[in-house]
């Protein structure tokens, strides 16, 4: 037997998880742009849902007699609107629509992207041939024009949002976990597992997959910020959330016609829409810095 | 002699498709690149064979052929006599385990070292659920690692761990034929010793029967019994170690152990043992493949393909040349 | 181009390089002296992380950015090299002391011609018209054994195989008629067919016009078919120095002799294999006194203590052990 039995880890002294740990969180700390983002958004978000301990106001509830008033009238924080409705308590609410939609938006296309373009590159051959053709033609639109095309199709509202960015947003993730896949399977530690008798499935799954996902996550903040534009544009245009649901395009919408009176009506939401999407880019870059391969 | 081999290996092929066949066509060369260009090997129980060749030689990807995870085009390959079919089984693909050459890429980074190996003993049931962990650890004492490893992960290692981690995954599984793919290249001299060592012992304690796939001759000679020599998808020679080192017989095994750097200084003058490049893979000669850098080559050398024939004195060793075992000249003996 | 009024061709003395990392500096060389006569050949045998590769870049002043020379001085024909402002240097470079590298296709311009590769040196340090620079390319593609240089000429490196790839090196590295050529580990990445031609060309055209080698190489073997003087480096310093054929016959370091114990050797087939125990020291906290002790069988309290330096034996042989006869009377019971 080989006498020179050595110790697991003579490189760290420390116990080996309590080191790992620490220096996570120690990068964690380092990373101003995540930190600044993650405070914005956590901001946002609690807000958010926790609207009714912001206002006491109802969304819905109109209000002719109060109509179009200014900030401070009536108790309104940010005024009303046309309809009477406080501004404020439809931001908040409203806010609460457009990040859900938003973050459900993304999650589908993520999922339906990973699945697929794991598939083709793992197998390769005419599955990925033909994924690919699909990802090629779908590709060949801009993102929005298919999008509202799919919407005014499927008729308005928040379903038809779901599946039209779904259909159209899976093949940026298929194309990034592609060739994450086809670059990760030639490691030997893949080739390892295919010796050593394991499924394609649960090498895909959990062999590959952790290793290469980090990419489309990266990829989803941005893609958040996108779909928040996508659905405001949408609901703006009268294709999105329909009313007497809150939401900001709408609100933007609407508060068009005032912009010379009340012309915070469209500017606030049109700010909230801004400082989301800041916020998601910020946390978006930090995590960027933070999963960037051999940094951890 | 008599009791039948491990492992029988007859015509296998592995080829790579290239760039279209129109491309191909229009530049003259062969669209499919032959890796491996029909092998027949056997390897007897308890032995250490050494598959030796340079890069482009085929080595690699016969190895891969043999655990199964690259397709061959064409062959068969009998394991204890009993066909392997192209889609393995579960049990018979635990019988061939391979070790890597990577240590850094061959273990999944995020998996922890112990976390690997209970994986292919679950998925296997090798051992019972509840022994699982325990024998988890007991690899790992085996190839001379402590237990506490086994919560650590790869990148913790220095390069000589990994490799044992990575021999201790292939004995997991309890295969009948180890295949090594180049397991030292990767580390440095000084660790190389105690990978080499440990494959040593475990051939004892285990039984192991072992492929050795590399191009460092040093190694072959000092671990194997038997030697068989590659050249861009062909075996040109097979003999016992000694014989092969003592008395090569194919010209080209003969300019590989010309060309070994020796610790004794020798003369300066000399030509180079192997002249020129091999020719491309796409593009390979007529008859023998050697013969464009052969010091020997004759006409009928780019007519015929010679075969592997075996030695009228010792069925045991065969060269693929037509002059393999003609009269002898000076120019092709090299005592070593 | 100056040749020497005879003596040394280049001198290192006492040379320091650190790395900046964000776990501490790293004393990658910490100390070397070196000496290099016309026409010789001396080989820097060493480990990963012994800091061979280090010591050879800083020569030209080719360290990557983290890395700083931070005391020492390399000497050539009197100038201290360290000293040298940029553009000085780069006169050097190139023209007086070349450097080959490991993995030619990084080190070779993918998207310019060969040809053209090899005669940028004598354009622009030579001052010779493109016309001459063509010639002596080809000149140099011939004497490097390429060919049909002619058409190889207008190809691009990607068109060539490894080894022709190292030749163009070599032509690149000739094309001035340096007085020293660095290498490192140029051959590691080669098959042995390839790595003997190459091997072989390089001493030929070293003896041919006298020019002196620093070959890098990790590899035993190697040094010993190419090399007069070898040195051996471990964490950063060198331990060992003598001749070729003394430091391999009998080693004065045990660092030297774990080395040559734990590699096969092709001549010595049933030589039992004793690897080195333990593994390299950090070189941002070396063990105190001589950096090998923690691993050595002949350690003794002494050698906890004291940082042995480079002590000169003989004529051209040191060692940095304060017990080298250990070395010796273990040789001597083998043979």
């Amino acid at each position: 037997m080989s006498a020179d039995v050595v110790s697991a880890t003579p490189a760290a002294p420390a116990a080996p998880a309590g080191e790992r740990t620490r220096k996570r969180r120690a990068r964690w700390y380092r990373n101003p742009t995540l930190i600044i983002g993650a405070a914005l958004l956590f901001a946002i978000l609690f807000i958010c849902i926790a609207a009714p301990l912001f206002t006491s106001f109802d969304p819905d509830l109109q209000n002719l007699e109060q109509a179009l008033s200014g900030p401070g009238q009536f108790g309104h924080l940010l005024g009303t609107d046309q309809e009477g409705r406080d501004t404020w308590a439809r931001l908040l609410y409203g806010g609460r629509v457009d990040l859900r939609v938003a973050f459900l938006a993304v999650l589908f296309p993520f999922i339906l992207g990973t699945i697929l373009g794991s598939v083709a590159g793992y197998f390769g051959g005419w599955v990925d041939a033909i994924i690919l053709r699909v990802v090629d033609i779908v590709v060949a639109f801009p993102f929005f024009v298919l999008v509202i095309a799919l919407v005014f199709v499927l008729g308005a509202g928040e379903k038809s949002i779901y599946i039209a960015i779904t259909a159209v947003g899976w093949v940026s993730y298929a194309r990034i976990i592609r060739g994450e896949i086809l670059v990760a399977k030639r490691q030997e530690y893949v080739l390892a597992a295919q010796s050593g008798g394991l499924s394609n499935l649960r090498i895909m799954g959990r062999h590959l997959l952790p290793n290469v996902i980090t990419q489309a996550i990266v990829y989803a903040m941005s893609d958040i910020v996108q779909n928040m534009i996508a659905i405001v544009t949408l609901s703006y245009l009268g294709l999105g959330i329909q009313p007497p649901t809150p939401d900001w395009g709408t609100m933007i919408a609407d508060g068009q016609n005032f912009l010379t009176t009340q012309w915070q009506l469209t500017t606030i939401p049109g700010l909230a829409v801004v400082i989301t999407g800041l916020g998601l880019s910020l946390v978006g870059d930090g995590l960027a810095d933070l999963l960037r391969p051999g940094a951890s | 002699m008599t009791a039948p081999p491990l492992l029988e290996v007859t015509g296998i092929e592995v080829s790579f498709s290239v760039g279209s066949p129109l491309a191909a066509r229009l530049r003259g060369q062969q669209h499919l690149l032959r890796a491996v260009d029909g092998i027949d090997l056997t390897v007897q129980r308890g032995e250490a064979l050494a598959l030796v060749g340079e890069s482009g030689s085929g080595k690699s990807t016969f190895a891969r052929a043999l655990v199964g995870i690259e397709r061959a085009k064409r062959g068969e390959i009998k394991l204890d006599g009993k066909v392997l079919p192209a889609r393995r089984s579960s049990a018979d693909q635990r019988r061939i385990q391979m070790v890597f050459q990577d240590p850094y890429s061959s273990l999944n980074p995020r998996l922890t070292v112990g976390g690997t190996l209970r994986e292919l003993l679950r998925v296997h049931h090798v051992v019972p659920r509840g022994e699982v962990d325990s024998h988890a650890k007991e690899l790992l004492r085996l190839v001379g690692l402590d237990e506490g490893a086994a919560q650590a992960y790869p990148r913790q290692f220095s390069g000589g761990q990994r490799q044992r981690v990575a021999i201790a995954r292939a004995i997991a599984l309890r295969p009948e034929l180890l295949v090594a793919d180049e397991p030292v290249s990767a580390l440095d001299v000084s660790v190389q010793a105690t990978i080499l060592n440990l494959l040593q012992d475990l051939r004892a304690d285990l039984g192991l029967t072992l492929l050795l796939i590399s191009h460092n001759l040093a190694v072959v000679r000092h671990l194997c019994d038997r030697v068989a020599v590659m050249y861009l998808g062909r075996i040109i020679e097979v003999a016992p170690t000694e014989a092969l080192f003592r008395g090569p017989r194919h010209p080209y095994t003969a300019g590989l152990l010309a060309a070994i750097p020796r610790m004794t200084a020798e003369d300066e003058d000399e030509p180079p043992a192997v002249q020129g490049d091999p020719p491309s893979p796409l593009r390979l000669p007529t008859g023998c493949r050697f013969r464009t850098r052969c010091p020997l080559a004759q006409q009928v050398c780019a007519e015929q393909d010679p075969a592997l024939t075996a030695s009228p004195d010792d069925p045991g060793h065969s060269a693929a040349c037509h002059f393999a075992w003609a009269a002898q000249t000076a120019s092709t003996t090299e005592a070593v | 181009m100056s040749t020497p009024a005879g003596g040394l061709q280049l001198a290192v003395s006492d040379l320091r390089v650190e790395i900046s990392s964000n776990r501490g500096v790293v004393r990658a060389v910490d100390g070397v002296s070196l000496q290099v006569a016309p026409g010789e050949a001396v080989g820097l045998v060493g480990e990963s992380g012994s800091g061979k590769s280090m010591t050879l870049k800083s020569i030209l002043g080719v360290l990557p950015s983290e890395a700083k020379i931070t005391a020492g001085q390399v000497v050539l024909d009197g100038t201290d090299l360290t000293r040298l402002s940029h553009s000085r240097l780069n006169k050097i470079r190139g023209r007086r002391i070349a450097m080959i590298f490991q993995e030619p296709m990084s080190a070779l311009n993918p998207v310019m011609r060969v040809g053209n590769q090899i005669a940028e040196g004598p354009r622009v340090h030579l001052g010779m018209s493109r016309a001459q620079s063509v010639q002596r390319a080809l000149d140099l593609m011939r004497r490097v054994g390429i060919p049909d240089p002619e058409r190889r000429f207008r190809a691009y490196p990607h068109e060539f195989s490894g080894g022709m790839r190292q030749r163009v090196m070599i032509a690149i590295a000739l094309s001035c008629d340096p007085e020293l050529i660095l290498c490192d580990e140029p051959t590691t990445a080669l098959d042995v067919t390839i790595q003997d031609q190459i091997l072989r060309l390089l001493a030929h055209l070293c003896r041919e016009s006298g020019t002196s080698l620093i070959f890098v190489t990790h590899d035993l073997p190697v040094v010993a078919q190419i090399c007069h003087q070898v040195a051996v480096m471990y964490a950063g310093q060198i331990v060992e120095h003598g001749t070729v054929a003394e430091v391999f016959r009998s080693p004065l370091h045990p660092y030297t002799l774990g080395l040559l114990r734990s590699a096969p050797d092709v001549d010595n087939p049933g030589q039992s294999l004793v690897p080195i125990p333990g593994a390299p020291p950090s070189l941002i906290a070396p063990p105190s006194g001589c950096r090998f002790h923690p691993r050595c069988k002949f350690a003794e309290e002494d050698c906890k203590v004291t940082d042995p330096p480079l002590r000169i034996l003989a004529a051209g042989r040191a060692t940095a052990c304060l017990h080298y006869e250990r070395c010796l009377d273990e040789m001597g019971a083998e043979a």
